[in-house]
């Protein structure tokens, strides 16, 4: 009997896709033997645009990068810029820095969650994560003023305190947030549908895994113990007491499950934090017109989605010569050609699902 | 976080062909004929984590400078190498690691620099048939913005 393969294209515009994604794939029957990820239609030009822009300018910018996790780009953004200029930031500002980073992972890992198994067939259960994100949300807003595009941090700081309001509201999330958390284990983990779909589907080795630049829970998923906020500390993540999840076998299933217990180690930064935070200001003195010395700084920061860097070279004016972002979703996905192949075209949603990936960083 | 002294190392392996400054020993300049074997023996020496490829046209001539970092402790270390403005090339890291694949071909499609021994050195973030490298301080926009 005569056969051939069939080519299906995967996006760029479907909904499993997670925003503008292209997966050209290969199809024996219903198993793919081919694969080929195409990017770029988000590309919006970050980098160039950060050139014409000041050193402050560009961190609205960074909002747009993982836009599920505005806080933790500006974060990275101005934490390069002040180890550039050397500057101190005062106590407060990196307690609230801290507090803002960790409700932001919580956040996202409920959308990645959500949208998750909202992928594999549960599309009423995408709403019990959502509860928390928006509660988290509400929080930042409080905060900020913003839900998504927050543009809060600053060089040498925040750009103002915490309101009144802000602590009780905190509490009351933190109250009832590992009974939410609980109940999402036992509506997730044990389900046999989400079982037969996440088992050791998509395997990725911890030496693959390595070789590919994964960062975030989707290397940790592969049993590598590698957590910025652990090895190579930053801001005042050594201050505090929390363990770093690890799966075993790297496969769709341990990255749900690192990404969920994640959330509970953010919930116990943030409780230990908001015990200490000090009172003082929240910016330091800083030039009226940042102009870094000339030179050059690279610092990567531990993001929801894995290790965002940022790369920047000053020519000592006031524009920064050169922005380059190390986006996390960009390097985990150059996997997909790989781990896809093999797989059913429904398993391949899972693991592309899986990833948590956010096209706005990706195509940057 | 100290970095043990890979200057001595280094130094003994290439000579002349590698150079640092004093106030960054973590840096390393490197010419792009030995860069594999640069990457290569820091590989062995722990640096399993290749984070990124970045580069910067400094008009007279380009820089590419990866940043390199460990699985197991905090060292990192950043190698950087000179490529002539005319025609840049440099070799590709891509028997390595898996991931230099996809870096290598954004700093190809974005600054126009050409890494040989690449498996697929196509554009990545731009389509295929554009013209011009975006990150390059010459590139014009065509709509005429600046």
């Amino acid at each position: 009997m005569k056969t051939e393969t069939i080519t299906l294209n995967l996006g760029p515009q479907h909904p499993s896709t997670h925003g503008v994604l292209h997966v050209v794939i290969e199809l024996d029957g219903e198993t793919c033997v081919g694969s080929k990820t195409n990017i770029g239609y988000l590309h919006r030009g970050i980098e160039k645009l950060a050139e014409g822009k000041t050193y402050t300018q560009v961190i609205p910018y960074t909002d747009r990068l993982d836009y599920l996790a505005g806080i933790s780009n500006n974060l990275t953004y101005v934490q390069t810029v002040e180890k550039l200029m050397g500057i101190e930031v005062p106590e407060r500002a990196e307690y609230i820095r801290v507090i803002l980073a960790e409700l932001m992972r919580i956040a996202s890992h409920m959308v990645g969650i959500g949208i998750y198994i909202m992928d594999l067939g549960a599309v009423t259960a995408v709403f019990y994560p959502f509860i928390q994100r928006e509660k988290v949300l509400d929080l930042l807003s409080l905060v900020t003023g913003a839900r998504m595009t927050f543009n809060y941090m600053r060089i040498g700081g925040v750009a103002q305190d915490l309101p009144e309001e802000f602590f009780p509201a905190l509490e009351e999330f933190l109250a009832q947030f590992p009974k939410a958390i609980e109940e999402y284990h036992t509506l997730i983990d044990e389900n046999e549908i989400f079982l037969a779909r996440t088992k050791n589907i998509g395997v990725i080795s911890a030496e693959k895994a390595m070789s590919y630049g994964l960062t975030g829970p989707n290397l940790r998923a592969s049993g590598v113990n590698y957590d910025l906020r652990k090895v190579r500390p930053y801001s005042i993540y050594d201050r505090f007491d929390f363990d770093v999840p690890l799966g075993t076998n790297g496969d769709c299933f341990d990255r749900y499950l690192v990404r969920i217990q994640e959330v509970m180690e953010s919930y116990k930064i943030i409780k230990q934090a908001y015990k200490e935070i000090p009172e003082g200001p929240v910016m330091a003195k800083v030039p009226r017109v940042i102009k870094p010395p000339v030179g050059d700084v690279y610092h990567q920061t531990e993001n929801p989605k894995g290790i965002l860097g940022c790369y920047v070279v000053s020519d000592g004016s006031d524009k920064p010569y050169r922005v380059h972002f190390r986006r996390p979703s960009f390097n985990n996905i150059s996997i997909y050609d790989e781990i896809f192949i093999g797989h059913k075209v429904a398993d391949i949603v899972a693991i592309l699902a899986s990833f948590d990936i956010v096209l706005g960083e990706i195509d940057a | 976080m100290e970095n043990k002294n890979y200057q001595a190392l280094l130094k003994s392996k290439f000579g002349e062909n590698i150079s640092w400054s004093e106030d960054k020993p973590n840096q390393f300049y490197v010419n792009a004929e030995i860069l594999l074997d640069v990457l290569k023996t820091l590989k062995e020496e722990g640096f399993g984590f290749l984070a990124d490829i970045s580069s910067v046209d400094f008009k007279e001539y380009f820089e590419v400078v990866y940043q390199l970092f460990s699985f197991v402790n905090s060292e990192h270390l950043t190698i950087k190498v000179k490529l002539d403005h005319e025609n840049p090339a440099v070799i590709s890291a891509t028997s390595l690691w898996e991931t230099a694949n996809w870096l290598e071909r954004e700093v190809f499609d974005l600054m126009g620099i050409r890494f040989l021994n690449h498996p697929n050195l196509e554009r990545i973030l731009t389509w295929e048939g554009f013209e011009g490298h975006p990150l390059r301080k010459d590139f014009v926009w065509k709509s005429g913005r600046n």
